[in-house]
């Protein structure tokens, strides 16, 4: 962020501040040494992901949580997790991770139960289950194939790489107990905006995975196996006018309808940042602050228009056009750079 | 898209509703102190149970969001008519920050309000501050109490570099950055000693909506 005046949170992607302490693991309590991830390669951007922090915005705390929403879901639900339960969220080149059984490195335990593993590993006990939604993406299990959208077992000691988007933007990585990094305020997620929960994956971070849980995977499950769509060539947003329409021109009302937009690359958790046509304000002068929904359209001075994710501010002094309903925003977080994006009116 | 923000309904003689999206209504206040008032109203209501159920009570320079509602339309309806009281004052206690007044924009600050620079912070901590709204990072409070005659814009030319605990002036508000960040506030202290935002502590944040805050020179009153 720039300043407590600019809510477009222009430049504050880094998500490097980390000064809210909040991450470390090594204090809490465990009943038994936990499986643990070791980042072998962190990617572009990966982060520990959950529903977020709803209900605190009113201290300055964004929501947060994964972007792509159903995506996580639908991975916590494959592996019979609760939908809360954090998962890492991979943006463009995906990730790989290294498995161990309670911080012992690659020599993990003698297995009590060998079953053979997606990676064909035989003399090693499972640690943990795994599966890849989102963005559709090649995994491998130690060099050998393993499959997206379906779990599959992770040895002791076994890497999993989860490659780069084939289509879309962002990869749900979960396992079965979840990434069990220190909550803040009852989330997992990592806030790009605020510097809250986890850092975002560095290569030879650890996260520790947190206990199984005791329904277990749900293998088969053939009602949440269902093809992913994938990102359409075109996002059609719909639009749901205001609160502060009547800032702006009739002209700028019909340019956002029309004007041919693309999703720009400077486009991260915190905002849907757009290519095109400005809008035109018919007001002039600063709106005082005030509270921003998620997925609000809110129009800088520069007059193109961002579409507020996850990690969004809490408040603004910007004009907010129209509002994205929710259910369209698993769309937006698989846009990549260049996609085209249509803005359609519908009835609030 | 004509007509957008007009309101849903419940027009009362100085409220404005306007519809955020599916599940969210901005509610307009006349002012300042309005808004407060209209804040500790809606809190007032989801303690006593007659709210309908909310996701986020997010009070603003002059308005308040209220996200998360199944049917805004219904409550949309009913705010403009609600009796609000006047915003009671002075009844709780205040948080007290120590402040060290050495901040680089003292002179400034000093020429604007036509005063000697060791003046800015006599008045300063004179004042009683209150919490008007928080945002732009975990634990930042907008802080408003300051007479008019006092209020100063924010600097032309932003600093990349704001250390935490900076406690500056910009506009009708005082605040204290949480953190260090960028900013552009006119800085006129450290708060010294104080943590904003703790997440290990209950509660996290120092400053809510609501909060009364004064700030205490160190080494006392001179």
């Amino acid at each position: 962020m720039t300043d407590p005046a600019d809510s477009t949170g222009s430049g504050s992607s880094s998500g490097s501040t980390g000064s809210t302490g909040s991450t470390g693991s090594a204090g809490r309590a465990r009943a038994r040494a936990a499986a643990e991830l070791h980042a072998v390669r962190a990617g572009a951007l990966t982060t520990v992901q959950d529903l977020g922090r709803p209900g605190h915005a009113h201290l300055g705390v964004p929501r947060s949580g994964a972007l792509d929403e159903p995506a996580h879901r639908l991975a916590n639900r494959l592996l019979g997790n609760p939908e809360n339960a954090a998962t890492l969220e991979t943006t463009l080149d995906g990730c790989a991770v290294l498995v161990t059984a309670g911080g012992q490195g690659r020599s993990g335990p003698p297995p009590a139960d060998p079953k053979v593993t997606a990676g064909g590993e035989t003399s090693r006990g499972p640690v943990t289950e795994a599966v890849v939604t989102g963005a559709p993406c090649a995994v491998t299990v130690d060099g050998r194939p393993a499959p997206w959208g379906v779990p599959f077992r992770l040895a002791a000691g076994a890497v999993l790489d989860v490659g780069p988007a084939e289509r879309g933007l962002r990869s749900y990585i979960a396992f079965s107990g979840g990434v069990d990094a220190e909550p803040v305020l009852g989330s997992r997620a990592t806030d790009l905006l605020s510097g809250l929960g986890p850092e975002p994956l560095r290569d030879g971070a650890r996260l520790p995975l947190g206990a199984t849980s005791a329904a277990g995977p749900r293998h088969g499950a053939a009602i949440d196996t269902a093809p992913w769509a994938g990102p359409p060539g075109e996002l059609v947003l719909p639009v749901v006018p205001g609160p502060r329409a009547d800032w702006f021109t009739g002209e700028a009302l019909r340019t956002l309808l029309t004007g041919g937009y693309r999703v720009s690359s400077a486009s991260n958790r915190i905002g849907l940042r757009l290519e095109g046509p400005v809008l035109e304000r018919a007001r002039e002068g600063e709106l005082p602050s005030e509270g921003i929904a998620l997925g609000a359209l809110q129009v800088p001075p520069e007059g193109r228009p961002v579409v507020f994710l996850a990690d969004h501010p809490v408040t603004g002094g910007y004009p907010v056009i129209g509002v994205v309903p929710q259910e369209a925003l698993a769309a937006v977080a698989q846009a990549v750079p260049g996609t085209p994006v249509r803005f359609t009116p519908v009835s609030g | 898209m004509s007509g957008a923000a007009t309101a849903l309904g419940g027009h009362g003689s100085e409220r404005v509703v306007l519809p955020v999206g599916r599940h969210g209504l901005l509610i307009e206040l006349p002012g300042a102190e309005a808004a407060e008032a209209f804040h500790a109203e809606v809190l007032r209501r989801r303690s006593a149970g007659l709210l309908p159920g909310v996701t986020e009570i997010v009070p603003g320079a002059r308005t308040v969001l209220l996200d998360g509602l199944a049917e805004p339309r219904r409550l949309a309806a009913e705010v403009g008519e609600w009796e609000v009281p006047p915003l009671e004052r002075g009844s709780e206690s205040a948080v007290e920050i120590t402040i060290r007044y050495d901040g680089p924009d003292l002179a400034d600050v000093a020429g604007m309000w036509g005063v000697a620079p060791e003046e800015v912070g006599r008045l300063h901590a004179a004042t009683s501050f209150r919490v008007a709204f928080c945002g732009f990072a975990p634990g930042f409070g907008y802080l408003t109490g300051l007479p008019e005659e006092y209020h100063v814009p924010r600097r032309s030319d932003p600093r990349t570099k704001v250390p935490a605990g900076s406690v500056g002036l910009a506009g009708p508000y005082t605040g204290v950055y949480p953190r260090s960040s960028p900013g552009g506030w006119q800085l006129i202290g450290t708060a010294v000693g104080t943590v904003l935002w703790d997440a290990a502590r209950e509660p996290a944040a120092l400053f809510a909506p609501g909060t009364r805050v004064r700030f205490v020179p160190e080494g006392g009153t001179e």
